[in-house]
């Protein structure tokens, strides 16, 4: 077994363009649950919400990078009102189960062979990567060292990956130690009383709601840069593993969703080389590749279920300021 | 603190007991029908190496046990399309360029004069390369003429189909209502006990060659061990832990993920058509139906009926309401609440896993059938009224016929989320479903 | 008692159900609730006196609560119209009654438990302007504005015996010390009507004394007080009038001396003709009403002491 490539391979998964699109649908969650309180189930349809509105125009109307942007955060806001206008009056199991459908829904549709035109059906798009690309800064060249070496291109999509993450820590560090956070989280604790209080608890939620899931539509942007987007990357499967990094980090807090979401990259990463390494040395001779493949997601479920019955405050989390409304 | 460092053992043992249970009956499975799998139902080859790089979706077509020859299958998909052509043992196959998703659609205008796909409006079937080589696909076919596209007829038929899907959702979705109602619990494990039921079916029943009544007696009394094992030794020591409902609901998602995971890992990727013994069909009017769909709704209709008379006619039935309504006021009445909700679970388990073993004779079985519906079950739980058992009927029936009549009007592959739609929309009007009672607010 | 007129400073006219009063803060008429066919309030027209600390009593199940939630946006009502300081407040959300300055606390304490002490306080204050999402993100526009708000809570804290606690978790304070910091919290925005729904439930008797006191203050820093109440004792203690309500009507209203021996009073309460004093009765230690009360409490202390 190759320790030194098993390891390079997870070490470069740790900055990679998915690990940062991950980390920010998470900080969105995180904003959602941790600190405000509401059940969102439906962040791979923030992200499908934001991909498809950053590709879409890009290829149909040669939107340039900032316009496609702006159009995946337009198309999240709205996604975001419409989930929340009929659900956060109500109990908060409700609005768990519309995120969810709504989130397939969404994958439904884009992925419908009716709207191959527009949204490729389900092969998907590509090609729409070319206005990123120009607007890249660095000469081409070889960058970095070890595992991070890049290409001018590859070194570009982590910068604007992570610099996007890194802004969304600081905007979201603000609000919450600002009054603004103050009343979310009083939300989260009992809504009755924030309201008894005077403050317009729909509208607080509301606010959250949007922000968190602009946030994991800018994910999703961040998310196809260096690829195709395809709508089967947005099933129910990829919120439940973003609520894993959520946990595995924290849930109120400012860096463990990252932190979670480099842990998960890495996870995933490690147990899926060091098992196919292990068959390839022919140590492990019981299952295939494929099934090893396989491994690494029943791990996942594994390590959330310890994880929630054994550690609710994620790894970063105070042991006070529980995750969970209990 | 004390209490706390008491009930963690229990916890960890219950993980590694559900997990075991699932992995024994698995592994029996694997070792008692693995040879006789391969032999019997790969017109493809088995994917052989784990790193080859061709794909390939494939299949077998025949009329009862005569192989067609010259019937075409168009399959589409990540910017490729190719026709495969059945040879004489009925077997045809397509290279692919890539793993992805991609649709297989049977052209019945190439099968034989007086063959008919069994399922004429279903003919289009997902193919999704994304974690294996090779796939399989069926399209059983029987005597019969191509239906004509009266509009009329074609909505009744689809009607009898909704009301077959309907009531074997309602099965499910009774068994998430009950869990619901006597523990609060939104359970995301849910679909793979759909998902246990059909593969265990598929173990004993097709890959084994059992007769059919002991392969789905023997089915069904390992899903009530599973709904029994995943109370005993997972849910209940939760509950005695004090773990908030959340967070118990956070624990399904990672069994959710485990299991299905596990059974990807011990039967593939591939999607395997059940075999009941029944071909026949039947014409009434305008509806052709199998007779196993038949069979099968006359089972569901019986097993509801005496469910319902459970619920309203026995004591331990009645219990269940009072634990449903007021837990506390249950308890303090003298029921034992713990009791009932372990026959709850073991209960829900069997109707769940006979809703499995009737999914997988009307579509197919594979390792993520019972996750693929499980959205439609808390649909129709959520559109009856969570909580309720006979709301749950109700909104299973709904979401049935909708997702079956509304591909009259719109295309194949977006019937479900036409059923989730009106989830939201009803929810819009009527947060409590269709049948829930208002709630006391403050 | 029928054949004579009795009056009284707050009241115009004549003392019973529905009176006028001289200086109303809150007027109500015809309000009804009903759930599932079962009328929970009606009432046909009550005035709450400013100035004054005004009980709601009456037995359970009759509609007080629900009287509450309906006044302070938390219900909707079936029919009715309602006034505070004259400004129609009917169908109005809970947040904005609470901006004209009727502040309610609840039965069951809804400290925020993983908030602190302060930040709870800090929460009840009003005009901070960080509470808008934008300016949130810079400081410079609330410090000023949160400075204020922390002094003045500091006070309250002090005023409560609660100053110690300031930075722990809401979660980590008794029962008791739990009702008094939702009553500090309902002062931060200088309430003019503070709603107190039981306020004693669950308070253990050392702390009610001081709860007592506390209310007193607020009627002489200038606030009206309605409260909802079990505990007969207290009523007759500190409230300048009482309503009673019985199956979701006003049945009786008057300075609490003379509610006390009203037959109406006593039938609402004990479902019978009893012509005792109820207040006799309570310094009788009524063993029925006892154990009511002591089943209230001490559901209350369970359902809010976890």
């Amino acid at each position: 077994m190759d320790w030194g490539q098993i390891f390079n391979s997870a070490a470069g998964e740790l900055l990679s363009p998915v690990t940062a699109a991950y980390a920010l649908a998470a900080i969105g969650i995180s904003v959602h649950f941790g600190y405000a309180g509401l059940l969102n189930f439906g962040q791979a349809g923030f992200m499908a919400v934001g991909a498809y509105a950053f590709v879409v125009p890009t290829l149909l109307f040669d939107f340039p990078m900032w316009a496609g942007m702006l159009s995946a955060i337009a198309a999240s806001v709205i996604f975001a009102f419409l989930l929340g206008i009929p659900t956060l009056r109500l109990r908060a199991d409700y609005l768990a189960i519309v995120t969810i459908a709504s989130a397939e829904i969404v994958r439904y549709i884009v992925s419908t062979t009716g709207l191959t035109d527009i949204t490729g059906g389900a092969a998907g798009l590509s090609g729409f990567n070319g206005g990123f690309t120009a607007l890249n800064p660095f000469p081409p060249g070889s960058y970095g060292f070890g595992p991070w070496t890049y290409t001018a291109n590859q070194l570009w999509v982590r910068v604007f990956g992570w610099s996007i993450v890194i802004l969304a820590a600081i905007l979201v560090y603000l609000l919450m130690r600002s009054p603004w956070g103050r009343v979310v989280k009083g939300i989260r604790e009992d809504e009755d009383a924030v309201r008894s209080l005077g403050k317009n608890v729909y509208g607080y939620k509301m606010q959250a709601l949007v922000l968190g899931g602009v946030l994991g539509a800018l994910g999703g942007v961040v998310y196809v840069l260096p690829r195709a987007v395809q709508p089967s990357n947005y099933g129910t499967t990829l919120t439940f593993f973003i609520w894993t990094m959520l946990l595995l980090g924290g849930a109120a807090t400012v860096f463990g969703p990252i932190i979670g979401a480099m842990i998960f990259a890495v996870l995933l990463t490690l147990s899926d080389s060091i098992l196919r390494g292990a068959i390839d040395a022919g140590i492990i001779t019981f299952i295939s590749g494929t099934q090893a493949g396989q491994v690494r997601f029943m791990i996942i479920g594994l390590v959330l279920m310890l994880l929630v019955i054994f550690r609710p405050q994620g790894i970063f989390g105070n042991k006070k300021e529980l995750s969970f409304n209990v | 603190m004390s209490h706390l460092h008491q009930h963690v053992p229990p916890a960890l043992r219950a993980i590694s007991a559900v997990f075991g249970a699932i992995l024994i009956a698995l592994t029996l499975a694997l070792t008692l029908g693995a040879t006789s799998a391969v032999a019997q139902t790969t017109p493809t080859p088995e994917p052989t190496a784990d790193f080859t790089e061709t794909y390939t979706v494939g299949g077998i077509i025949r009329d009862d046990d005569t192989p067609l020859e010259g019937v075409e299958v168009e399959v589409e998909g990540e910017g490729f399309s190719e026709i495969g052509v059945t040879g004489d043992d009925g077997r045809w196959s397509v290279n692919l360029p890539a793993q992805g998703e991609y649709t297989a659609t049977l052209l019945p205008e190439t099968l034989p004069d007086g063959v008919a796909p069994r399922d004429p409006d279903n003919i289009t079937r997902d193919v999704n390369l994304g974690t294996t080589n090779t796939v399989n696909v069926l399209f059983p076919t029987g005597a019969g003429t191509q239906v004509t596209s009266n509009i009329l007829d074609t909505i009744l038929t689809r009607l009898v189909y909704g009301l077959n899907f309907g009531l074997l959702l309602a099965l499910g979705a009774i068994g998430i209502s009950l869990i619901y109602g006597t523990t609060k619990l939104n359970n995301f494990a849910h679909g793979e006990m759909v998902t246990f039921g059909g593969v265990m079916f598929l173990l004993f029943g097709t890959t084994l060659n059992w007769p059919l009544i002991p392969a789905v007696l023997v089915t069904l009394a390992l899903s009530a061990f599973v709904g029994y094992a995943q109370d005993a030794w997972l849910l209940k020591p939760l509950r005695n832990k004090g773990t908030g409902l959340v967070q118990v609901m956070i624990v399904t998602i990672g069994l959710s993920i485990l299991v299905r995971y596990l059974f990807l890992f011990f039967i593939g990727g591939s999607t395997q058509t059940l075999d009941t013994g029944i071909t026949n069909t039947v014409t009434v009017g305008p509806v052709t139906i199998t007779v196993a769909s038949l069979v099968s709704m006359g089972i569901s209709i019986v097993i509801l009926i005496l469910v319902g008379l459970f619920l309203t006619r026995t004591r331990i039935g009645k219990a269940t309401r009072a634990v449903s309504d007021n837990a506390s006021l249950a308890a303090a009445s003298g029921i034992n609440v713990d009791r009932i909700i372990r026959i709850v679970w073991i209960l829900a388990a069997t109707l769940t896993g006979l809703s499995g073993i009737l999914y997988g004779v009307f579509r197919q079985v594979n390792w993520s059938m019972g996750f693929q519906i499980l959205l439609l079950l808390f649909a129709a739980v959520t559109l009856g009224g969570l909580g309720s058992a006979f709301g749950a009927l109700v909104g299973a029936l709904i979401i049935g016929v909708v997702t079956e009549v509304s591909t009259v009007w719109i295309p194949n592959d977006l019937r479900y989320a036409v059923a989730l739609l009106i989830l939201i929309l009803v929810l819009l009007v009527r947060p409590q479903g269709v049948l829930g009672r208002k709630e006391r607010v403050g | 008692m029928s054949d004579t007129i009795v009056t009284h400073p707050l009241v115009i006219g004549e003392v019973g159900p529905g009176c006028k009063k001289v200086d109303p803060i809150v007027v109500a008429d015809g309000v009804t609730r009903t759930f599932g066919g079962l009328k929970a309030v009606d009432v046909a027209h009550v005035e709450i006196p400013r100035g004054a600390i005004t009980a709601l009593i009456g037995p359970n199940g009759a509609g007080k609560t629900t009287f509450f939630n309906l006044l302070t946006g938390f219900d909707k009502p079936n029919t009715g119209e309602w006034s505070f300081e004259g400004h129609s407040l009917a169908r109005v959300p809970a947040f904005k009654v609470a901006r004209k300055g009727m502040i309610r606390t609840f039965q069951l304490t809804k400290s925020l438990g993983r908030l602190t002490v302060l930040q709870n306080m800090l929460l009840g204050a009003t005009k901070q302007p960080g509470e808008n999402i934008f300016t949130a993100l810079i400081k410079p526009l609330w410090r000023t504005r949160e400075t204020e708000i922390t002094a003045k809570a500091e006070d309250l804290l002090a005023r409560f015996k609660l100053d110690t606690k300031s930075e722990d978790y809401a979660a980590s304070l008794s029962g008791g010390q739990r009702k008094l910091l939702e009553m500090a919290r309902a002062l931060m925005s200088d309430p003019v009507l503070v709603m107190l729904d039981e306020p004693m439930a669950g308070v253990n008797p050392a702390l009610t004394q001081s709860l007592l006191g506390h209310i007193k203050e607020l009627k002489s820093e200038g606030m009206s007080v309605l409260f909802v109440e079990h505990d007969m004792h207290m009523v007759r203690h500190i409230s300048d009038w009482v309503i009673v309500m019985a199956e979701g009507k006003v049945v009786a209203e008057g300075p609490p001396e003379t509610v006390m021996s009203d037959p109406a009073v006593i039938d609402a309460y004990l479902g019978a003709h009893h012509d005792t004093d109820l207040g006799d009765m309570m310094e009788d230690k009524n063993p029925v009403l006892e154990a009511q009360e002591a089943a209230a409490t001490t559901a209350a202390q369970r359902e809010g002491g976890h």
